[in-house]
């Protein structure tokens, strides 16, 4: 069964920085989403801590292109993850979370994992 | 049938050699190996011992690993020295245990030779010769202030160096009437003295020691025959090594007079049975304390064990090249010309410090020998006239003249022959290195894994990547300096393009001259260019993404995710008003404080969203941005000169606020540091900053390409008695010529030790304008200087540049959640990982 997810607008076309990216607070914690001008698609959001500082970092990295994969580049340690898949290309067994982004009109939607409210407490 | 057994003792280079050399060989199969070594540590680079005070450790140093000896069945036995030898039982003991051996190889290496003087027992006295002495001695410089190398050779000298590096006074006492008496003659001695010492070592020759006692202002004090004495806090003896062989004497092998275990071409003693190899061997009169020549012999009787009646070692070269203090120094052959007959051609420049001789033989057909001081940039060429008895043009003094006064090109590598030996270390000639290149070798990397040639004592590095590079390029292999998969350019080429075709963004560079979308090697790189080349704030829109997020949020990110801010203060002059706003916004936002290494402030762990609001403050209090966080100049260190100080000859700190306020915030392939000293006492420690000026009587001595940190290097002094003026267009021009040639990421200091032509090279462009660039180089500077904008203040006044300092775009009053702080002496921290 396919988890549920919802689509939020976390932001508009005015605060994204072309080749870079932005950091948004989503319920998921924080996400990074980066524009690509130059690619299509041209939006692309992983999250935006640090898998290997654990910092909230990786929105200031440089982003780019490594054999064709679009990239970014940790600020901290510098490792490159691919904004497609969220794979560490210095070492595969590590991976970030990766989340779908859709452009509507001048929103940003972003597509998060459906927190069920709990109804009831134990 | 059952295995024999084989036994080394000693675990050094040339015992670790033989090792790799004898397991690899049919005969290995026939012994169990097992292996005696005194020292704690596996065997390990001991040429290159020094570069322990300077950040290498054990593992760096170390020729191997205890998991290589296990894979290769050899019992390793450390920390366990041979104390007897019984030929007649053929068995060997330890304080652990005796050990019956078939075949025994000694390769016990050397001793320090300590001359008998009195008190030479005392604790602050050592030698150099193991990780051990190296230890002993950084423990006993941590107090100290000054310290004595008795012994002017080429270990002398770098033990010398080893001191200045630890931070201490250092002094070489020699008894000879000159330094490196060896391998210099009297003119070479001499300029060598005067070049160390214009470094700051004190050479004290013809002086022998007669007592070590307790001394008044330090330590010790050292008396000398001549009724003078020394005060020193430490003293490390360097006065020559004596062959370790104590086993061989007690159980009667044939020694020589001097010392040594006696050996044949097979490197085989006395004893059929027993094989001695390395500097303990004693070969036709001669210990060979190089590292060459015993590799040479581990592989003669690797063969020899191996029942190649061939293999015989026959002697080896004793040339040397090495960099003492900075100061280049070669000596070849028969340097001293004692070949009946020989004849001398002498070079010598005081004025640039340049001294050749070359000794040929009596038909002026072929060079016996050479000496070099100053410059070693002619030994590779001399050095494969000498040793492949190459025919001398017809004036052999064109070898040694500088070049342009009717001085020969250097041989290049085509002009050797096949057998021309490059690494003498491990015996590669030029003909091995086409064999592994024509067998698919396509790199530098991949000939030296191959052959390994260039990874022994390093001294061919140069010359095995100038054939690397020409063979390849004979067989049409493009030597690839490309910037990385988007440019085919190196950071130089680049450069040229953006000034020559006008190129403003990233962009249009990328799409006429290169692939892709780029990254984080290219894009920092070209916007560290365009930035030099047009001088445009760094956060327009289309040069945001090209920076390192210490460039874009103009602070230095650190480990948290947190920002670190460093205002800059000129020369380290601050008002008492400025220190106290800066204690204030520290304490307002909660930040970390400390003051830097380069006489300044920094405040720690400020969020994106805070560094505007503390950046608004700190101008309005009069700072300008520090730059902390860019490729550009750091700070400009100053000593209080001469309005305080009672030795000061010159204003250092006007010089110092005037050097950092020309060169501020111009962006260059690395950082750059620079310190200004009233005068020779070097407060500032200006000679380890890429530019270090220091006051004389009558003006400024300008030093370029120094460098603490990892690798220190002492600056080259470039300019003596400069202006003001001449001092501000010299640095000028060499910053702008380091800034256009420079490969991205390269300090000066490499900069420099990569310069074709090195410093006098460079000289030549500065000083003499032989390119016809200074002018153009001093506008390009001067239009930087003329556009400087604090990018702070640029930042802070426009909305749309502010905006990129929100954490949360969505949500401003998010507060980063995994910050965790904990105190420490009263200040915020992160809280570490572990903890
Ligand atoms: C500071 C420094 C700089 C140098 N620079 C250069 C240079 O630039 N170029 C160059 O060519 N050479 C240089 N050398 C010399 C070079 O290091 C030596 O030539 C080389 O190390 C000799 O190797 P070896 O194996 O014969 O001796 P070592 O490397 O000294 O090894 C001998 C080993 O045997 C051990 N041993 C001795 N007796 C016993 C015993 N009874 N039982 C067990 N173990 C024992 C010793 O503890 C030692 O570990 C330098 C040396 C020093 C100290
Ligand atoms: S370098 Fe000279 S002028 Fe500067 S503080 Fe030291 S002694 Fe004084």
């Amino acid at each position: 069964m396919k988890a549920r997810t919802c689509w939020n607008a976390v932001c508009t076309v005015e605060d994204l920085v072309p080749e870079s990216g932005i950091a948004v607070w989503t319920e998921d914690g924080p996400v990074a989403v980066f524009y690509l001008p130059h690619r299509l698609p041209a939006l692309f959001a992983i999250s935006h801590t640090d898998p290997f500082s654990g910092a909230n970092v990786l929105a200031r990295g440089i982003t780019g292109d490594l054999k064709g994969e679009p990239i970014v580049a940790s600020p901290l340690y510098k490792q490159h993850f691919n904004l497609n898949t969220g794979v560490c290309l210095e070492d595969d067994s590590v991976r970030v979370k990766t989340y779908a982004v859709l452009l509507d009109g001048n929103r940003i939607l972003l597509e998060t994992a459906h927190k069920q409210r709990e109804a009831v407490a134990a | 049938m059952s295995k024999k057994t084989l036994i080394v003792i000693g675990n050094g280079m040339v015992g670790h050699h033989f090792l790799e050399q004898f397991v690899a060989s049919p005969g290995a199969a026939e012994y169990d190996i097992l292996v005696f070594g005194e020292e704690k540590q596996l065997a390990y680079d001991r040429v290159h011992l020094s570069e322990y005070f300077t950040g290498s450790t054990h593992a760096d140093l170390a020729m191997g690993t205890a998991d290589w000896y296990s894979a290769q069945g050899v019992e390793l036995r450390l920390d366990e020295s041979v104390t007897t030898l019984n030929r007649d039982r053929k068995r060997v003991t330890t304080p652990k245990g005796e050990y019956g051996y078939d075949e025994l190889v000694l390769a016990t290496g050397s001793f320090p030779f300590v001359p008998p003087i009195e008190g030479r027992e005392h604790p602050h006295c050592f030698v150099y010769r193991t990780l051990d002495d190296l230890d002993a001695i950084r423990a006993s410089a941590r107090e100290g202030k000054s310290g004595v190398v008795v012994g002017g050779g080429l270990l002398g000298l770098e033990a010398a160096n080893a001191l200045t590096n630890l931070g201490l006074q250092a002094h070489v006492v020699e008894f000879a009437p000159r330094l490196m008496p060896v391998q210099l003659d009297t003119d070479g001695g001499a300029l060598l003295r005067h070049k160390i010492e214009e470094l700051g070592v004190q050479v004290h020759t013809e002086k022998a020691t007669t007592a070590i006692v307790e001394g008044e202002n330090a330590r010790l004090r050292m008396n000398f025959s001549d009724d003078s004495h020394l005060e020193t806090d430490l003293i490390v003896f360097s006065a020559g090594i004596r062959p370790q062989d104590a086993l061989a004497r007690s159980s009667d092998l044939e020694i020589g007079e001097r010392g040594g275990v006696v050996v044949n071409d097979q490197c085989t003693t006395s004893d059929p049975h027993i094989h001695a190899i390395g500097e303990c061997a004693l070969w036709d009169q001669r210990i060979f304390g190089l590292v060459a020549p015993g590799y040479t012999m581990a592989r003669t009787l690797s063969a020899v064990l191996n029942r190649d009646r061939d293999a015989a070692f026959t002697g080896a070269d004793m040339s040397t090249k090495l960099k003492l203090l900075g100061v280049d120094v070669g000596s070849i052959g028969d340097a001293h010309g004692q070949t009946p007959g020989a004849r001398n051609i002498r070079f010598n420049d005081e004025q640039a410090g340049h001294y050749r001789r070359m000794v040929i033989s009596e038909d002026g057909k072929t060079l016996l020998g050479a000496i070099l001081v100053g410059d070693n940039s002619h030994y590779d060429t001399l050095l494969q006239y000498a040793l492949n008895g190459i025919a001398l043009p017809t004036n052999p003094e064109t070898l040694i003249l500088p070049e342009g006064q009717g001085g020969a090109p250097a041989l290049g590598p085509d002009a050797l022959p096949e057998t021309a030996s490059i690494c003498s270390c491990h015996n590669v000639t030029k003909g091995d290195i086409c064999n592994v290149i024509d067998a698919g070798c396509g790199d530098l990397a991949s000939v030296k894994a191959e052959t390994k040639a260039s990874t022994g004592c390093g001294g061919c590095t140069a010359l095995l990547k100038n054939v690397v590079d020409s063979e390849l390029e004979k067989r049409g292999v493009e030597v690839n300096t490309d910037l990385c998969e988007h440019f085919p350019y190196s950071r130089q080429d680049l450069f040229h393009l953006v000034k020559v075709n006008g190129i403003r963004t990233f962009r249009t560079l990328i799409s006429q001259h290169g692939r892709g979308q780029g990254c984080d090697i290219c894009k920092p790189a070209v916007g560290s260019i365009l930035a030099t080349c047009w001088n445009e704030h760094i956060l327009a829109t289309d040069h945001v993404p090209l920076q390192d997020t210490n460039d874009t949020f103009m602070a230095n990110m650190q480990k948290n995710g947190t920002y670190s801010i460093v205002p800059r203060i000129p020369g380290g002059e601050i008002t008492p008003d400025k220190l106290i706003v800066l204690g204030e916004v520290a304490k307002q936002y909660n930040l970390y404080t400390k003051i830097t290494g380069g006489q300044r402030v920094d405040l720690f762990g400020a969020t994106l969203s805070e560094l505007p609001e503390i950046w608004e403050q700190l101008i309005a209090a009069g700072f300008e941005t520090g730059h902390a966080y860019g490729k550009s100049l750091r700070t400009v260190k100053s000593c209080v000169g001469n309005t305080w100080c009672r030795y000061g000859v010159q204003d250092s700190v006007g010089m110092a606020i005037h050097l950092e306020n020309r060169y501020k915030g111009l962006r260059a392939p690395h950082k750059v540091k620079m310190a200004v000293s009233g005068c020779t006492r070097e407060c500032a420690e200006a000679q380890s900053k890429d530019f270090g000026v220091i006051a004389t009587e009558n003006g400024w001595n300008l030093f370029v390409c120094g460098n603490g940190g990892m690798r220190p290097r002492h600056g080259d002094l470039f300019a003596t008695d400069l202006s003001d003026e001449a001092l501000i267009r010299t640095i000028d021009r060499v910053v702008m010529f380091y800034v256009r040639t420079a490969d991205r990421l390269q300090r000066t200091s490499v900069w420099m030790e990569n310069l074709e032509g090195g410093l006098d090279y460079l000289k030549q462009v500065v000083l003499e304008d032989s390119l016809g660039i200074c002018a153009e180089l001093e506008e390009h500077m001067n239009n930087i200087a003329g556009t400087y904008q604090c990018e702070w203040k640029t930042a802070v006044e426009d909305p749309e540049k502010r905006k990129r300092f929100r954490e949360f775009v969505n949500l401003p009053q998010q507060i980063d959640p995994v910050q965790e702080w904990t105190t420490e002496r009263g200040q915020r921290r992160p809280v570490s990982e572990s903890a």
